[in-house]
């Protein structure tokens, strides 16, 4: 029995210093094959007599089990250090750059349409179109504008041909006309879109973009304008309090007519929307005026409501810092990267209307 | 409007500091603009100070100074004053400035080859004094701590500059302002003097009106003035004059055209002696012309409103007089026209002839019918005052008879449209304030509209009345109320937002172009779609609508890439125009790419962008926006600005309907003619109409989730065929074999040259073949195998490459 002790205490101290795979795997053959040290001593087992049996095979088993421990911890740490050099040797330089990201954007245009969509939306408006190229009584006549009335003069109008009869529409007003002539009311819409009039400047742009809202129900009065567009502007600019001034004014599609301004400040050279002691105006609004409402066939004495346009290139302008509104329609590569948005910034009222 | 707050005064008693009256303006509805100085010529003039006076060194009679002007600046003036000298403090004119005495403006010179930068001045050439021996010199003490302040002050009135709407001619008027300021409790509107004027002798210059098809007028009201001295208006009237930022002319315009501003009462003045016998109202003849006081010459067309006498035309009437009878200093009997000349005539002639006049912009927006004699007296009254004469008696001539307006009011209307209340009591007295007849009937209020408010003819016209003088901080605020109608988007609507983030999100910057374009560019690009010209375009280069997205987005590539962008990617949504009339346009996502993939990779092996990168692109977009992956069919017939060889159309379901999509190489023509210099340029184009709406939603469109876990196979073929013959057919022919084992089919090699025929290719494609019901064995691969060689060669007439 010494003997074997002997024999495994040799084998314990040459594992402790062996660092090779392949003689840790002899010595296990050496030991465990069939012809093995150990196997052999098992083997002789059967010649001896019983009581000493019982000792040894215990002792033998103990000594097996060591071994095979010693054996097994040895591979593992041998392959665990090869692993280890053979990763050491394979590093490469993560700093070089990625594979070349492809970075899309939104424009500002798009995702401030989106942003008044999506607050709208909150509270129950869905969303109307028109059609860009309007006839002429669509865009003024129906909308309490006749011919030779001088409100169209503040309409600078893109003509496509000489009657004056076709026409780019001047505004989104015209798809107020078509959304109720096609329906029936109550009517709860808004419609933004692409306008145009023909005059180009450094603050205007022959192509521009509006948002058109319209509200028509059987009790809808100046109170629920003016409530609704307080909730759209602080929406719209993401502030808890708005300073917000409603000033008689006057359209002819709608009556009374508004105009509101927000109040404003500049701190460092930067606009600062909702407090402040100056007043930028924002948006036209009024009560859809009565002529509107019978010329779609609506009754007045039963129906009215407002309407509402705002100007989407100035909201996105002053929310956003944008000086110039010529550059939104230039494409210019640097622009666009700078001001555009992340196509995943979809504004939505559970993640919030912007980052 | 322009005006002054004395001015203001001279109508309205208040209590009211400018800064309340401006704040009232604005909150009744006439928006002040600004309230500022008016600007004076002699505002440059400022104190300056001679820090150093050292001769000339050309000249020994001039002087070279270095004067401070304040503000940390000095500059260099050549001087001629003997008096000259270091620390004088004098007046200074800087270049641009008008010199008072001689009218000159000055401009930076040289002087004996020195540069002066403005002058230093004398009393006299200040026309303050005839002294001209040398400049100015100031006093010390008063003036040490004022260099570089204006020296004349500006002693001009603020002037009040409102924006008024259209629909309220009254307050294009300072007494129209002053009553609805009065209404709304700023003070008390004056009551007008009883005129004591003392006519003598009938206005004895015959007048018609005649009767006409289209008569421009309907009252014509004169009288003459007889023996006038017609000199430089008075000093106040000056200034009223010029604070409107008009130039006073002589006493007889100045005073109509004050009587204008004042009571919005348009006049015209004639030089009676220069009528030739009488005055026809009439409709003008094509042709007929005159010149007018703008020194244009206007050639008529028919049924203009005219005012002439026997010789012809005299002036447009209401819109502009003309010099054959203007009147001047020398002008001894004056005719003074007050007439009402219709609105929609004005509008008619003044476009036509594009004149703009104070007087036509008055009476395009509706003068008050009723102030005919008012006018005549006010004006009389002052030319009496300022150049004397004698006064005839009022000669008014009419063909139609003014008619009151009136409305019977329900003053619930007022609370069911602004949602609060106003008492019956409160609300009669704002009427009656802005000049309306009120009487009670139980609970109507009869109402008798002001002649004056054109604008005013049904009962919403009264609600904004009354609220706007009320004033809109009472209306209440309700909170919103989140009813919904119908959902927020609609399929296309939702399309549009799917498309153009899943593009975005493909590397492509968004813009916005205009929805016109260059003609030249747009022919390019417009296939066999009408041209649709704008008939009044902001410039030339962008004269018609678009009938594609790409002429702007190639137009705008261009800019960029000669900026020196390479690889750039953007994309448009928006409207193609495919005729004139409404609707006829089509929402459409154009797409270019340019440049290279990889580019100075250090990994990667560049190349340039080619037609599968945008077909990626597009298919995945469409994918992405829930069309069916097994409803599209892709075909080479595509528009001619892309490469005929190199471009493809996408098809939902159906060959015959309109593709949805295109994609590929632009053609080379197109690059060439608009000198675009890139290495490679592909683009897509989406037709978001053309996209048919998907028949269920989601929510009830997913199938049964089946799965197989039997064995699959995979098997590789390779096939000779014709080198015309197009993979998306051989995939179809495969799958069409047993579309229930084969699981897909993709094409993973195609090859041309060595080894194979002229004219034919070699086509590898790998299958995978798989049964939902049991682990196939050798032997039905075999078959399968078999089946798929044998349909392939008999369908396409292909070969298996052995």
């Amino acid at each position: 029995m010494s003997d074997i002790k002997k024999i495994k205490d040799d084998y314990i101290d040459k594992l402790n210093t062996e660092n090779n795979i392949d003689k840790v795997n002899n010595i296990k053959s050496e030991l465990f094959g069939k012809n093995g040290i150990i196997s052999n001593e098992f083997k002789k087992l059967g010649s001896i007599s019983v009581e000493e049996r019982k000792e040894l095979a215990s002792d033998l088993n103990n000594i097996k089990n060591e071994l095979q421990n010693k054996i097994t911890t040895k591979i593992q740490e041998i392959e665990t250090k090869e692993i280890n050099l053979k990763l050491e040797k394979e590093k490469i330089d993560v700093t070089l750059p990625e594979r070349d990201i492809e970075i899309g954007k939104i424009h500002p245009v798009s995702q401030v349409i989106d942003e008044i969509s999506s607050i709208f939306s909150e509270i129950g408006f869905s969303v109307e179109e028109g059609p860009d190229v309007e006839n002429e009584y669509n865009n003024f006549t129906a909308l309490n504008t006749p011919d030779n009335h001088p409100a169209r003069d503040m309409h600078d109008t893109f003509y496509l041909d000489n009657n004056k009869e076709l026409l780019l529409r001047t505004h989104t007003s015209p798809v107020q006309v078509r959304t109720m002539l096609k329906g029936k009311p109550p009517f709860k819409i808004i419609a933004p879109g692409r306008t145009y009039r023909s005059d180009s400047d450094q603050t205007h742009a022959p192509m521009f973009h509006q948002v058109e809202g319209l509200h028509i129900d059987k009790n809808i009065n100046m109170g629920h304008l003016k409530g609704c567009l307080n909730y759209f502007i602080k929406e719209f600019f993401e502030v808890d309090k708005i300073k917000m001034r409603f000033r008689p004014s006057h359209f002819p599609f709608t009556e009374p007519s508004a105009e509101v301004d927000i109040g404003y400040e500049i701190k460092n050279g930067k606009i600062v929307i909702g407090e402040g002691n100056k007043w930028l105006e924002i948006l036209g609004c009024g009560m859809v005026h009565p002529n509107v409402l019978k010329n779609v066939n609506i009754n007045p004495s039963k129906y009215q409501g407002y309407a509402f346009g705002i100007g989407i290139d100035r909201l996105g302008m002053l929310k956003y810092g944008i000086n110039d509104l010529r550059a939104f329609f230039e494409t210019d590569y640097r622009w666009l990267s700078h001001f555009g948005f992340d196509p995943l910034d979809v504004p939505s009222n559970y993640r919030g209307l912007s980052r | 409007m322009k005006f002054t707050i004395d001015w203001l005064k001279n109508h309205i008693d208040t209590k009211f500091n400018n800064n309340q009256i401006i704040d009232k303006l604005t909150n009744i509805g006439l928006e002040v603009e600004s309230f500022e100085s008016s600007t004076s010529e002699l505002d440059t003039f400022i104190v300056a100070k001679i820090i150093n006076a050292k001769t000339h060194p050309n000249a020994d009679r001039l002087k070279l100074c270095d004067v401070d002007i304040g503000g940390d600046k000095t500059i260099e003036v050549v001087c001629g004053a003997p008096n000259a000298k270091n620390g004088l403090l004098t007046v200074y004119a800087p270049p641009g400035s008008i010199i008072p005495k001689n009218q000159m403006k000055l401009s930076v010179s040289k002087i004996r080859g020195v540069t002066s930068y403005g002058m230093l001045c004398s009393e006299s050439e200040l026309l303050l004094s005839n002294e001209s021996d040398g400049i100015i010199d100031l006093k010390n003490n008063k003036y040490e701590n004022k260099i570089g302040e204006k020296y004349f002050k500006n002693t001009s009135e603020k002037v009040i500059d409102l924006s008024i709407t259209p629909n309220r001619p009254d307050c294009l008027g300072v007494r129209g302002i002053a009553r609805d300021l009065s209404a709304a409790g700023a003070g008390k509107l004056k009551i007008n003097k009883k005129s004591n004027l003392k006519y003598r002798g009938n206005q004895n210059i015959n007048v018609t009106i005649k009767k006409e098809k289209v008569q421009g007028c309907t009252t014509f009201g004169s009288c003459l003035i007889k023996g006038v001295t017609n000199t430089e208006s008075p000093k106040w009237l000056k200034d009223k004059i010029m604070s409107l930022g008009q130039k006073p002319i002589s006493a007889i315009v100045d005073i109509t055209n004050y009587v204008m501003f004042d009571l919005n009462r348009p006049l015209h003045a004639y030089d009676a002696d220069k009528i030739d016998n009488e005055i026809i109202v009439r409709s003008s003849s094509k042709g007929e012309s005159f010149e007018a006081l703008d020194n244009k010459k206007y050639i008529l067309e028919n049924d203009m409103c005219v005012i002439s006498d026997r010789s012809g035309v005299l002036g447009l009437g209401g819109i502009i007089g003309g010099t054959r009878s203007g009147t001047e200093y020398s002008t001894k009997n004056i005719l003074l026209e007050s007439a009402y000349f219709l609105p929609r005539s004005i509008r008619k002639t003044s476009k036509h002839l594009n004149i703009d006049t104070d007087a036509k912009f008055r009476f395009e927006r509706g003068i008050d019918p009723l102030s005919i004699e008012e006018g005549l007296i006010k004006a009389s009254e002052l030319i009496k005052q300022i150049c004397g004469g004698e006064i005839s008696n009022l000669d008014v001539k009419k063909i139609e008879n003014y008619k009151k307006t009136i409305i019977n009011f329900d003053p619930f209307l007022f609370e069911k449209t602004t949602g609060f209340n106003v008492e019956n009591k409160e609300l009669i007295k704002i009427l009656e304030k802005l000049g309306f007849n009120v009487s009670k009937n139980k609970k109507i209020l009869k109402l008798v509209v002001p002649s004056w408010r054109p604008d005013i003819t049904q009962s919403i016209d009264i609600v904004e009345e009354i609220v706007r003088i009320k004033g809109y901080e009472h209306i209440n605020t309700s909170e919103p109320v989140k009813t919904r109608l119908k959902p927020t988007l609609n399929y296309y609507q939702k399309l549009f937002h799917f498309l153009q983030r899943s593009v975005a999100s493909k590397g492509y910057l968004e813009t916005v172009t205009w929805s016109f374009t260059d003609s030249k560019i747009n022919q390019l690009f417009k296939e066999n779609d009408e041209e649709i010209p704008i008939v009044n375009p902001i410039s030339s280069d962008l004269n018609v609508l678009r009938n594609s997205i790409f002429p702007n987005l190639i137009f705008y590539l261009k800019k960029n890439l000669d900026r020196g962008f390479k690889d750039i990617s953007f994309f448009e949504i928006g409207p193609a125009f495919k005729g004139k009339n409404p609707g006829d346009q089509l929402t459409v996502i154009g797409a270019v790419k340019a440049g290279k993939v990889s580019r100075l990779s250090w990994n990667d092996k560049e190349r340039i962008v080619d037609t599968f990168d945008v077909k990626k692109d597009v298919i995945q977009s469409l994918y992405e926006a829930g069309i069916n992956k097994d409803d599209i069919i892709i075909d080479d017939r595509t528009p001619s600005y892309y490469h005929p060889g190199k471009s493809g159309a996408v098809y939902q379901n159906k060959k015959e309907k309109n593709a949805v999509a295109y994609f590929g190489e632009i053609h080379p023509n197109i690059k060439k003619k608009l000198d675009i210099k890139t290495e490679g340029l592909v683009i897509f184009e989406i037709c978001l109409d053309y996209i048919e709406e998907l028949k269920q939603k989601i929510k009830d469109s997913k199938s049964e989730y089946k799965y197989s876990d039997y064995q699959k196979s995979e098997r590789d073929f390779a096939f000779i065929i014709n080198n015309n013959f197009k993979s998306q057919e051989l995939v179809n022919i495969i799958m069409s074999v047993d579309n229930k084992l084969i699981k897909s089919v993709r094409v993973f090699d195609v090859f041309e040259g060595e080894n194979i025929p002229e004219g034919k290719k070699s086509i590898a494609v790998n299958v995978t073949i798989q049964s939902e019901e049991k682990t196939l064995n050798e032997n039905d691969l075999d078959n399968i195998n078999k089946l798929i060689i044998s349909s392939v060669e008999s369908k396409s007439g292909a070969k298996i490459r052995s």
